[in-house]
């Protein structure tokens, strides 16, 4: 809005001012709203108005037809205006300015095209009358002005009018003009400070002034007390305590450092001549006078009792169990099998290492019947019979093989030294093995970090030499043929080194200290007697010598009983006969009076092999004939022995060869008692280890336990149990504990002191029939059972600390048991004599009896003879009758006869 | 007289020694080697009268008239006087 633009404005404002005329009709107003004047420009009368083409031809003004530059105006009539707004409402151009309209005062109106938008739309409506008038009319010069303002700007002289002052016109903005001027409030203070110019930069000095001196010197901000803030404590805990009287002093000294004194002393003596005067005085021996009475009796009182014993520590049982107290059952340790051999084996005879930890020696035979045996003959000989040393170690190789002509069924370590081994045969030979050797391979048994290369080939294929796992050891020496045992050796024994028997049975003592005689005992009813030691021969036979010179042995067997081989003969050979019958005994278990294995002897035979290793030779090499023709027989030794048979009988009876009066030869005894107790035959005969009178006998299908002396019968007798018993032993620490093994692979464990009727424990071992059991201990910890089967697989168990610790008094308190069956069967036989004479008394008076009832009358018993022929009678008719047989004489209906 | 006495005292059952001390300790007679004699005069010894001093401290009427010690191994015997002490040693056997 440029003042030039207002000042052209006004004056062609002037010119162009037309207003339409209008007719004031009545309108419904239903806005009322105030259009836009151009009031801003100095025009209030001017209302710009946009005018569409359809208004436009309504009201005939149309651009650039109705309406043009020349004639840019149109006189609108009101009343049109109104029909207008009527027929279109809000639609209608005018609608804005309906108020206007309706108020202007004339008919017309005037609306004047605005082409140059100088009032920003294209038309626009003078509201006024005047207005109007000054438009159409505008004053003096319309037409000229016209002209002129066309070429007014560039030529027109611009004629200065200074501005006319006007009387100042207040529109209200002197207040904010004042609001917004600054004042000043007050009068300005005007301040002068000047100095001396010489003062300017001079040195400072400060100085001190008390601050309390000089009044307002200080401003100082006292602490209060604000009672705000102030806690009141009205809880406190302090600790008393009661202590004597404490008196602290100290006092200060010179300090000094500790050094290390020593002193010497010598203890006061008395001299000798001081103490034998005071040894004399008067004082000292009315001291000791006084004194020694109850020196003594104090002496004397330690002496009866211990009054300081522990009662209680030594009632209880001992501590210290290693393991589950528990823990009852067997423990599996391992178990060996033969894996070469392409026959099946079982085990028939167990048997510990004496000396050297966790080896043990089993014998295996083939598992066949007689039949089978002699079918398969040619083949068996193929296969050499075998006793396997297996080792703790390696389960799986056997660490030597003995090689024997037969199978082995019983085989034993002599117990002076443990490298010469004895079995018996299924043929009746005797073998013997040496493996003094080879002792040193066993002895050293390390772990198994052999090769496992070593394909596992079978028996037949192998060489000895190139097998270098296991050595086949060839035998040393078997007895002869001819001259042993004729059938299967059932037991085979080392008798005691402390006693040896000619052939008389006479016993000597054995000078020797190593066991050099063997007990055997076959199925062809004889046992026999042995003697390692080269024999005098009683008739010189050269010829027969040099023949058995020419055999040749292998080179790598040892010499030690060439002088046996094939030539040994038993020392003397006891025939167990029946008497008249011609069947006789079979002994298949033996117990001397002296067990030696079981007594543990390992220390003796420690000490021996020491001193054999030392010496080089052991007396097994040097054997020298018996010497028991310079000796005396001893006189008092008991011979006498248990055997248990296969028909199940235990016969207690002697060795010794007596007399026969008849025909003056030397015969065996007859035994001294027989039992027949067993169902089966007997399997193990073995003695207790800690009673030396007890015996222990199993066959068939129960137990029986035997003191020796005692005749009337076993102390204990096992009823029958459900399954056949195959093998047993005692337990080697617990004097009444004792294993037996059945035939469907159970273990029996029987204590004494539990229960005497059944087993205490029943575990299962294997599946098949349990062959042999072999306890061993090897130290108190540890102990072990070795198990062998019908499978021929052997298994090692641990026997846990309940089975193997005896308890105190243990040994005590099973003897005590025993003697107790035997008092009961004493007392058993008492009775016996008693019911015999009670049953003698019972018949005497029967008898009495009979003979006062014999002494009726005749008559009497006539009469009673007839009496009883009578009721006979009637019985036979009535008898008949029933029958239909008799006629019936009555006459009764024959419904009642049915 | 001593010597009886004292002889008749070792043959007892387990007697290892005998020694009389007198009121200072030092021994008079003795047993036993001259080592041993002196080391367990002197340790008796204090033992002895500290245990004299406890009983009479208890009760000035009462008197030690015996004393034992009874050890794992061996018992000592104390028999106090006015004047002297006898001390003997015994190993009791179980």
């Amino acid at each position: 809005m440029a003042p030039k633009a207002q000042k052209g404005k006004k004056p062609s404002g002037q010119k162009k001012e037309k207003g339409g005329k209008k007719k004031p009709k009545p309108l419904p107003d239903t806005e009322e709203e105030e259009p836009l004047n151009m009031e801003s420009m100095g025009h209030p009368e001017i209302y710009p108005l946009v005018l569409t083409t359809k208004t436009q031809e309504i009201f005939n003004c149309r651009i650039d037809e109705d309406v043009t530059d020349e004639v840019p105006y149109k006189l609108i009539k009101k009343e049109d205006i109104f029909e207008d707004l009527q027929n279109r409402a809000a639609v209608s151009d005018f609608h804005p300015v309906k108020k206007i309209v309706r108020e202007y005062p004339g008919d017309e109106l005037l609306l004047v095209y605005d082409k140059d938008f100088k009032y920003g739309l294209n038309f626009y409506l003078i509201a006024t009358e005047e207005g109007k008038e000054n438009y159409l009319n505008p004053p003096e010069l319309p037409p000229e002005e016209q002209e002129e303002n066309k070429e007014l700007i560039p030529e027109d002289i611009y004629i200065y009018h200074p501005p006319l002052s006007k009387p100042w016109v207040s529109l209200g903005s002197e207040k904010e003009i004042e609001e917004e001027s600054v004042k000043e409030s007050t009068k300005q203070i005007t301040y002068m400070i000047s100095r001396k110019r010489n003062q300017f930069g001079a040195p400072i000095t400060f100085s001190d002034q008390n601050a309390s001196s000089a009044k307002d010197a200080y401003i100082e901000c006292t602490a209060y007390p604000d009672k705000n803030f102030t806690l009141k404590k009205l809880e406190k805990d302090i600790g008393m305590q009661v202590i004597p009287h404490i008196k602290d002093i100290s006092t200060q000294t010179r300090w000094t450092y500790p050094k290390n004194a020593t002193t010497q002393y010598h203890a006061r003596e008395f001299s000798e001549e001081e103490r034998e005067k005071l040894g004399k005085s008067k004082s000292l021996i009315d001291f000791l006078k006084k004194v020694s009475t109850s020196v003594e009796i104090a002496l004397q009182q330690n002496e009866i009792m211990n009054t300081f014993i522990e009662d209680w520590r030594c009632l209880a049982e001992e501590e210290g169990a290693f393991g589950d107290k528990t823990d009852t059952h067997l423990k599996e340790y391992q178990s060996f099998t033969d894996l070469h051999s392409t026959t099946e084996k079982k085990i028939t005879c167990i048997s510990w290492h004496p000396v050297i930890y966790g080896l043990i020696a089993v014998s295996v035979a083939v598992r066949l019947s007689f039949e089978d045996r002699v079918h398969l003959s040619g083949k068996l000989l193929l296969q050499p019979s075998l006793i396997l040393f297996w080792s703790f170690s390696d389960p799986i190789h056997p660490q030597l093989m003995l090689e024997s002509p037969e199978d082995i069924f019983c085989f034993q370590f002599c117990p002076t030294d443990p490298n010469i081994i004895a079995g018996g045969c299924i043929n009746g030979q005797i073998v013997l093995w040496d493996i003094t050797a080879h002792a040193d391979r066993i002895e050293n048994i390390k772990a198994s970090g052999r090769s496992k290369k070593v394909a596992l080939k079978p028996m037949f294929l192998l060489e000895p030499e190139s097998n270098k796992e296991s050595i086949f050891i060839r035998h040393c020496a078997v007895s002869s043929i001819e001259s042993g045992h004729k059938k299967i050796i059932t037991d085979i024994q080392w008798l005691p080194d402390t006693f040896e028997i000619n052939r008389m049975g006479f016993v000597y003592e054995n000078r020797n200290g190593i066991c050099c005689q063997l007990a055997t005992c076959s199925a062809d009813c004889t046992i026999c007697f042995w003697d390692i030691r080269p024999q005098k021969p009683l008739t010189p036979q050269p010829t027969e010598k040099k023949k058995e010179e020419s055999i040749e042995i292998p080179f790598d067997v040892p010499s030690t009983f060439l002088h046996l081989d094939l030539s040994w003969k038993p020392l003397a050979k006891i025939k167990l006969s029946k008497g008249e019958t011609s069947l006789d005994h079979c002994p298949t278990k033996i117990s001397l009076t002296e067990d030696h294995l079981l007594y543990k002897t390992q220390d003796k035979i420690l000490a021996q092999t020491k001193s054999l290793k030392a010496g080089e030779t052991s007396p097994y090499h040097n054997l020298e004939g018996g010497m028991t023709d310079h000796l005396k027989p001893l006189e008092d030794f008991c011979t006498k022995f248990f055997v248990g048979t296969e028909e199940g009988e235990v016969i207690y009876t002697d060795w010794k060869l007596e007399r026969d009066p008849d025909t003056g030869r030397f015969m065996t005894k007859k035994p001294v008692n027989l039992y027949t107790v067993h169902d089966g035959f007997v399997h193990t005969v073995q003695r207790s280890p800690f009673y030396n009178d007890i015996v222990l006998t199993i066959g068939g299908w129960n137990v029986a336990i035997w003191k020796e002396g005692v005749m009337t019968g076993p102390l204990l007798q096992s009823c029958c149990a459900p399954k056949m018993y195959t093998s047993g032993h005692w337990s080697l620490t617990r004097p009444g504990v004792f294993y037996i093994g059945r035939e469907d692979g159970y273990i029996d464990i029987w204590d004494l002191l539990e229960k005497t009727h059944e087993p205490a424990l029943s575990q299962n071992i294997c599946i098949t029939m349990i062959t042999y059991i072999k306890p061993w201990t090897f130290s108190p910890k540890q102990q072990f059972i070795a198990i062998a089967d019908y499978y021929g697989t052997l298994h090692i168990l641990e026997i846990p600390w309940t089975l193997s610790h005896p308890s105190v008094n243990e040994i005590a308190s099973v003897n005590y048991y025993f003697e107790r069956e035997v008092k009961h069967l004493e007392y058993v036989e008492q009775r016996k004599i008693i019911r015999d004479q009670e049953k003698k008394e019972m018949d005497l008076e029967m008898e009495k009896k009979k003979v006062k009832t014999y002494q009726k009358s005749k008559e009497q018993a006539e009469a009673e003879l007839k009496m009883e022929y009578e009721s006979y009678l009637e019985l036979e008719k009535t008898t008949l009758i029933n029958l239909g047989l008799a006629k019936v004489t009555e006459k009764v209906s024959y419904m009642d006869l049915i | 007289m001593v010597e009886e006495t004292l002889q008749r005292l070792q043959s007892q059952k387990g007697v290892q020694g005998i020694i009389v001390v007198n009121t200072e300790g030092i021994p008079i007679k003795s047993t036993m080697e001259n080592s041993t004699t002196t080391q367990y005069a002197n340790l008796m010894h204090n033992f002895i009268l500290k245990a004299r001093s406890t009983v009479r401290e208890i009760d000035p009427q009462n008197d030690l008239t015996f004393l034992q010690i009874h050890s794992k191994k061996d018992e000592f015997m104390v028999a106090p006087d006015k004047v002297y002490f006898l001390i003997v040693i015994q190993n009791p056997t179980e």
